[in-house]
């Protein structure tokens, strides 16, 4: 009797009884049409910092960029580090990849740093409210879950084709760890020192940049990891809407069943993950360690030099 | 010392925890207790209906066993913890009605707090910790480097400042707290259970300095502790909770030798008396002979007048200065001497009414009586070794107390 009713309510309909599909492409064709202004403005200052980001690292000379990465990673990572970095940089100008890298890197960059301005607050806005994080931890499963393809087709609809509908999937797709990380780490800050603060009549301003946000900031730092990496694993997605760089190597590629062009595009990827993770996830680790950043790497080799030749200078 | 309104006043005081105070609030106020108001609501009575009156300069100490209340009731001070019911008065300002602005300006400028576990801020040196309260009120940076750096001298840490907390020792850590607390000047201290997490030798240290820092600062300090022991040291009056509720409140002389239920006396039965009961509380008032009102003739007529085998010698200012004995003065009368100064002898014990039994026991063995006197030195009577043998021996019910304290003593 039942299962009559369920098979009569699930397969005997010539259309749903839910038209769920017909719905969306309504609501998408609807603000298509009335609010695709809104998304074009959203694409202007995308597109400037894209735009002048990328022409910056096209004009920079490679031997300086590689001087300042590298030097950078032995500063704040470890010498090993910079090493490191140094041999996959001239890996990847070597194998022909460096325009379309510092491409890739530019859009890397803006959709990361999409991914902070819009998930800190939003990571700090959940950590503080249990209603905000009861909103918004479902939008992250979904952002989470939903394969991109699925708000591909919506994304160029609204923003056209080419480098901003890039960078927005990109953010999509890369943005959630970020604001769970941050939610989890400023709710991880021990009762105690919150209640210590609170004691000394600390405002909830105080509170969050005196005792939240740089206890959190380990894990914060963690989650900006992780939204790199994951931006950059959408690199080959986004060049399906026109998006070059790397990812536009390995589609062309595919596209030609030329393996060796996909296989360097697909090095170039791999090789600036592991040189973005090493360099990110010891900057956070190393503010946990005791010795004063100027004490360390270049910087401190430099005043170790200079205080051989005044010893005066010194401190206990 | 207590003005004209004390420092601070809790009145019919009530915290419940849980989903549905207001119906819990109405089943205590017909007189459920903390086990059926859990069991019918499942909200859990923190502290029921307690009123004290603190005052200013005032060592309060508020002892329980864990769990019945003693956090509740300190958070509800300073509105860490926001009360059900009843009125917290500080400075006659109720702080149970004010806004948030003011209430950070109380806590801000009023009432500081140490914490059990210290609640140091990890990512802060030790310096930074020290001024977070002055930071907090919106100090300069140097002026409240300043402060801080004072207080560090205070508490004896000054070449940590740069240091992060973790590096120092647990008792080290508090003393950070302590000097944190009193940087911002506050008037009144909270201290919940602030040395239960250090080691015993610790524990005792950082309670001399705590004592020591108060006789200086006369703070109003309202100090949490599980410890009976530490209560009656350090405590000028003594508060004991149980289950929420207040039990008694008292001197701790009072709580030892006048404990109102056997659930008090069970917990002092293992207390060192002599620790805790003061020479005053056994002073035998006689009347001295006073230096320069009269010769030797009168002070044997007095002597012998009260039935005196010996009498002290005070001063003009009623300072104890001498102590004469009857068979000495007897053959000075008969020999003629009139001057009282050249019979008394000078090397007798002279101890303060606030000393402890247990610090006057190794002066009773002399056989001298000692002269007590009060804080501002004036005689106020004698002790003998036979009066704090008896005030022990009745006040303890196991009379095997008198050689144990006494072996303590020595
Ligand atoms: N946040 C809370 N929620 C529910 N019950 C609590 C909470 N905090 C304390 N209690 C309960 O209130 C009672 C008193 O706790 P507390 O004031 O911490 O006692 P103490 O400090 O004397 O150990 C205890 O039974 C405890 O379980
Ligand atoms: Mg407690």
């Amino acid at each position: 009797m039942i299962p009559d009713i369920f098979n009569w309510l699930f397969f005997n309909q010539s259309s749903q009884i839910i038209p769920l599909g017909d719905w969306i492409s309504a609501a998408v064709a609807w603000v298509v049409v009335n609010f695709r202004w809104v998304f074009q403005l959203i694409r202007i200052p995308i597109s400037h910092t894209l735009n002048a980001i990328e022409a910056f690292l096209q004009w920079l000379p490679p031997i300086l960029f590689i001087a300042v990465v590298v030097l950078f990673a032995w500063q704040f990572a470890t010498r090993k580090i910079a090493i490191l970095s140094l041999f996959a940089m001239v890996a990847i100008g070597m194998i022909g990849a460096w325009t379309e890298t510092m491409t890739t890197l530019s859009l890397v960059i803006v959709a990361v740093l999409l991914c902070i301005v819009v998930g800190l607050p939003l990571g700090i806005a959940s950590a503080r409210n249990n209603r905000a994080e009861a909103i918004i931890r479902p939008m992250l499963d979904a952002m989470q879950t939903l394969p991109a393809f699925v708000y591909l087709v919506p994304v160029v609809m609204l923003f056209g084709t080419g480098k901003v509908p890039g960078v927005i999937v990109t953010f999509i797709f890369a943005v959630p760890p970020l604001i769970r990380l941050t939610n989890i780490g400023i709710r991880q800050v021990s009762e105690e020192t919150v209640e210590a603060a609170l004691a000394f009549g600390s405002t909830p301003k105080q509170m969050l940049w005196e005792v939240q946000l740089p206890l959190a900031m380990p894990t914060i730092l963690a989650g900006v990891n992780q939204a790199i990496m994951l931006a950059l694993s959408m690199v080959v997605i986004a060049s399906l809407i026109a998006v070059e760089g790397l990812g536009q190597m390995v589609n062309r590629g595919i596209g030609r069943l030329d393996v060796g062009l996909a296989a360097v595009g697909g090095l170039g990827i791999v090789l600036m993950a592991i040189v973005l993770d090493r360099i990110t996830q010891n900057v956070g680790k190393s503010s946990q360690n005791s010795l004063n950043w100027r004490d360390r790497g270049p910087w401190g080799a430099l005043r170790k030099l200079t205080s051989q030749r005044r010893p005066s200078v010194s401190t206990p | 010392m207590p003005s004209s309104q004390p420092k601070i006043k809790l009145e019919n005081l009530i915290k419940i925890y849980g989903q549905n105070p207001q119906r819990a609030l109405k089943l205590f106020q017909e007189g459920g207790n903390r086990d059926n108001i859990l069991e019918a609501t499942g909200n859990v009575l923190g502290v029921a209906n307690v009123s004290l009156s603190i005052e200013e300069g005032e060592l309060f100490v508020v002892m329980g066993l864990s769990g019945s209340g003693k956090s509740t009731l300190v958070r509800c001070i300073n509105r860490l913890i926001e009360p059900t019911s009843g009125q917290i008065l500080i400075d006659g300002e109720d702080v149970t009605r004010v806004d948030q602005e003011r209430l950070r300006e109380i806590r801000r400028t009023k009432v500081s707090m140490v914490f059990q576990r210290f609640g140091l801020l990890p990512h802060k040196t030790v310096l930074e910790n020290v001024e977070y309260g002055l930071k907090m009120c919106g100090l300069p940076l140097a002026e409240r480097h300043e402060k801080a750096q004072h207080m560090l001298d205070v508490v004896g840490l000054h070449q940590w400042a740069n240091y992060a907390p973790s590096s120092l020792s647990g008792g080290m850590q508090q003393r950070v707290g302590l000097a944190r607390a009193l940087a911002t000047e506050a008037p009144i201290l909270l201290m919940d259970e602030a040395f239960s997490a250090l080691d015993p030798l610790i524990r005792r240290e950082m309670q001399d300095e705590l004592m020591r820092l108060q006789s200086e600062l006369k703070r109003t300090i309202v100090f949490i502790s599980h410890d009976i022991q530490e209560a009656l040291r350090i405590g000028d009056r003594v508060a004991i909770m149980k289950d929420g509720h207040l039990v008694q409140v008292g001197t701790p002389e009072e709580i030892v030798t006048n404990p109102v239920d056997g659930y008090i006396a069970a917990f002092t039965q293992d207390v060192n008396r002599a620790q805790v009961l003061k020479t005053g509380s056994i002073v035998r008032q006689t009347v001295p002979f006073i230096l320069g009102k009269g010769s030797a003739r009168a002070a044997l007529d007095q002597m012998q007048g009260n039935a005196l085998t010996r009498m002290h010698v005070v001063d003009r200012h009623g300072k104890p200065i001498g102590i004469l004995n009857q068979a000495e003065l007897q053959n000075a009368v008969t020999s003629n001497v009139q001057d009282v100064e050249s019979v008394m002898s000078t090397d007798f014990p002279v101890v303060k009414a606030s000393t402890s039994l247990e610090e006057i026991f190794h002066l009773a063995r002399f056989g001298v009586p000692m002269a007590v006197i009060n804080r501002s030195g004036k005689f106020k009577g004698v002790v003998e070794q036979s009066d704090i043998l008896a005030s022990i021996g009745r006040l303890s019910n196991d009379k095997a107390d008198v050689p144990q304290a006494l072996s303590t003593a020595v």
